[in-house]
């Protein structure tokens, strides 16, 4: 039925299959787009977020992605300004990856906030001195330069290719495409550090507070880096995925093993700065403050066992597996190890807001729980089944992957 | 005698300082101060008001005890305003953060201003506050049958989805300075310009007035030695100060660590 838009050579499943699957996650959709609408048409009183708990799930799922899909911008700059051609396989494939993580994250930043008609106001009233305008500025900006990059995609269609101007519009956009790329690792290198700021530079806050180096806290730059360590763990896993459920290769495992590599090593380095951070965080920060290391860890879910866990096991264990040969090499390790670092970076961007907020600052003051509730779960958990429609939608039209004709003959 | 026009923070003239002094020996917790601030500055409330964690009230009372069991057991309330804090280095902890200046530091007076009809709702400056004397409005405001007649003319009402806060009953600073300015006069005087809920406390335990003006009460009462501010290690700098001559209550006004020893 839709043959005529498949890319050529290569071999898709059944139209009514691909309905059906479509169908599936449009129901997820609409479900989040229910959790949505009463969130838009009724307020945030329909959520368990509070005065407390001002930030909350969908805080946690924005910073989430948002460092998820640093491995849009990573690669793009290991391929076009570093000049690495190894990645050129993957590079459409991680637009896409990029463009559905921050669409995602600006479509949940207009839910996550009290009046979204006027989210404008954050454009028109900048306040120059707030990390949060430093973001808005840098993702909007980005988020434009990921469309830039997944126009070309799209054009390269099997019918669109046909028309002469559609063809040459794109074939020139590609030229130019390192200007984008050089643009987007600028936009993003400083997006992710200023998501970091947004933590950071909060001062009433001991748990988020870092000291300053230069005009930015300590946690501008470690959002930087466990972000570009965490992205291409997070390309390896969807296009495992991806192979896993078109049943192809997709990749050449050449391509896989270099940003495994790529990954563990900014992972080995991203752990040592953090763990100097965290000591002079607990040593020096805290004392001035009048509040202990342990003081941070009062009650769960936020015991030790969560920093344990968020730089342990999810960040010594994947560092280890991914820098060496062998743990790289055998997709049994390589795939664990690619989830543990992308839990790791999902709890690292909880604790720094979420628990941030959770501990009592004033000694009088009692400590609060907060579970979120449906709509905050769905809307959260909604970019799944958005980009689950879009690489399909993309996988099944678009000519996505170059080495895929080469490994399925 | 007046300092006048001091330099404040960035180098500004800061003409007034206001800000409060709070005598919690005196503080029965009785929460008058929390009505009169409500029915002042038109702050919404809900049929049920039982979840505190979405309710708004710029002052409120806080109850704190030194941990001891009865007959040793002692109690105290901590009313906790806005702080209007100047931070150490110029920066409120709230002002700094907010990405669309719907909130500022007025170096005129001190105070940190609130503008609702600018805010959007993000709750960065919730997140900043440590006092969380900075609450979101869940819901539009709804008052019951006729009340709202009974409203102040000199506070808009604030609606669903932004944040508000003590403004240090800003209108009545804007009032006291118009009628000063009619008079001929360049200075508002120490009881011209009062905060709803100092005027409300039957105990009298709230004094507010000019930080820097050596005439003004609060001026003397900062400077008792039993006078501390919350959280003042963290440098956000408040202008409210609180006093008491237990040291247990002093050393619940800052964190710190075991065996340090407190203000």
């Amino acid at each position: 039925m839709d043959s005529a838009l498949i890319p050529e050579g290569v071999k898709r499943c059944s139209f009514g299959k691909f309905a059906l699957w479509i169908g599936f996650w449009s129901l997820l959709m609409l479900w989040a787009l229910a959790g949505a609408g009463v969130c838009w048409l009724k307020g945030l009183n329909q959520t368990n977020l509070n005065d407390y708990f001002g930030f909350g799930a969908w805080i946690t799922a924005d910073l989430a992605i948002i460092a998820l899909g640093a491995g849009a911008f990573f690669t793009g700059f290991m391929r076009y300004i570093l000049g690495i051609e190894d990645f050129k396989p993957i590079i459409n494939f991680v637009v896409i990856i990029g463009f559905i993580c921050y669409s995602s994250a600006l479509a949940i930043l207009a839910l996550d906030i009290g009046q979204p008609l006027r989210g404008w106001h954050i454009f028109w009233h900048a306040n120059v001195h707030s990390m949060l305008t430093e973001v808005a500025f840098c993702i909007s900006a980005y988020f434009m330069v990921l469309t830039i990059e997944y126009i070309p995609l799209v054009l390269e269609n099997r019918q669109l290719d046909k028309i002469p101007l559609v063809h040459h519009f794109s074939h020139n956009l590609h030229h130019i495409m390192a200007v984008f790329a050089a643009t987007g690792a600028f936009l993003s290198f400083f997006h992710q550090g200023s998501l970091g700021g947004v933590a950071g530079v909060l001062f009433g806050r001991p748990f988020a507070f870092r000291q300053h180096f230069a005009i930015w806290p300590t946690t501008f730059f470690l959002f930087i880096f466990s972000a570009i360590a965490c992205g291409p763990c997070f390309t390896i896993l969807v296009t495992r995925i991806t192979e896993l459920i078109t049943r192809k290769k997709l990749v050449k495992q050449n391509v896989i093993v270099k940003l495994a590599k790529v990954s563990g090593w900014l992972l080995v380095g991203y752990l040592l700065v953090k763990t100097l951070d965290t000591v002079y965080w607990a040593m020096v920060t805290l004392p001035n403050m009048g509040v202990s290391f342990m003081d941070m860890y009062p009650e769960s879910p936020f015991t030790i066992w969560i920093l344990i866990a968020e730089l342990g096991f999810c960040g010594v264990i994947p560092a280890i597996i991914l820098i060496t040969e062998k743990g790289r090499n055998n997709n049994l390790l390589l795939i664990p190890a690619a989830i543990l670092t992308c839990i790791g970076i999902c709890l690292n961007r909880y604790v720094m807001t979420v628990q941030a907020l959770a501990l009592p600052v004033m000694p009088f003051d009692n400590f609060v729980n907060y579970i979120p509730n449906w709509a905050e779960w769905v809307t959260s958990l909604a970019p799944f089944a958005y980009g689950a429609i879009l690489i399909s939608l993309s996988y099944r039209y678009l000519p996505v992957f170059p080495q895929e004709k080469e490994l399925n003959p | 005698m007046k300092e006048e026009h001091k330099e404040g923070a960035h180098g500004h003239v800061e003409k007034y300082k206001y800000g409060m002094v709070i005598d919690l020996d005196k503080c029965t917790g009785c929460g008058a101060c929390m009505v009169a601030c409500m029915t002042e500055n038109n702050v919404p409330f809900r049929k049920d008001e039982s979840d505190k964690l979405v309710s708004t009230a710029w002052m409120r009372v806080f109850k704190a005890t030194n941990g001891k069991s009865y007959p040793d057991i002692d109690v105290c309330y901590f009313p906790r305003p806005c702080m209007h804090c100047e931070g150490d280095h110029g920066h409120s902890p709230c002002v700094s953060v907010c990405p669309a200046v719907a909130t500022d530091y007025d170096f005129e007076t001190g105070i940190v201003s609130q503008i609702p009809t600018r805010c959007f709702g993000c709750r960065y400056c919730m997140a900043a506050c440590p006092y969380h004397a900075r609450y979101f409005n869940w819901w539009d405001p709804v008052w019951p049958d006729k009340m709202e007649k009974a409203l102040s003319p000199d506070v808009s009402p604030r609606m669903r989805g932004v944040v508000e806060k003590c403004t240090f009953c800003f209108h009545r600073f804007q009032r006291a300075r118009d009628k000063a300015y009619v008079e001929g006069r360049r200075e508002i005087r120490e009881d011209e310009y009062q905060t709803a809920c100092t005027q409300a406390c039957p105990a009298d335990a709230i004094t507010f007035g000019d930080l820097n003006n050596h005439e003004h009460e609060v001026y003397k009462l900062k400077k008792s030695p039993y006078a501390f501010r919350l959280l003042e290690r963290l440098g956000t700098n408040p202008k409210v100060y609180y006093m008491s001559t237990r040291s247990w209550v002093r050393r619940e006004g800052d964190n710190y660590l075991k065996g340090e020893k407190s203000k």
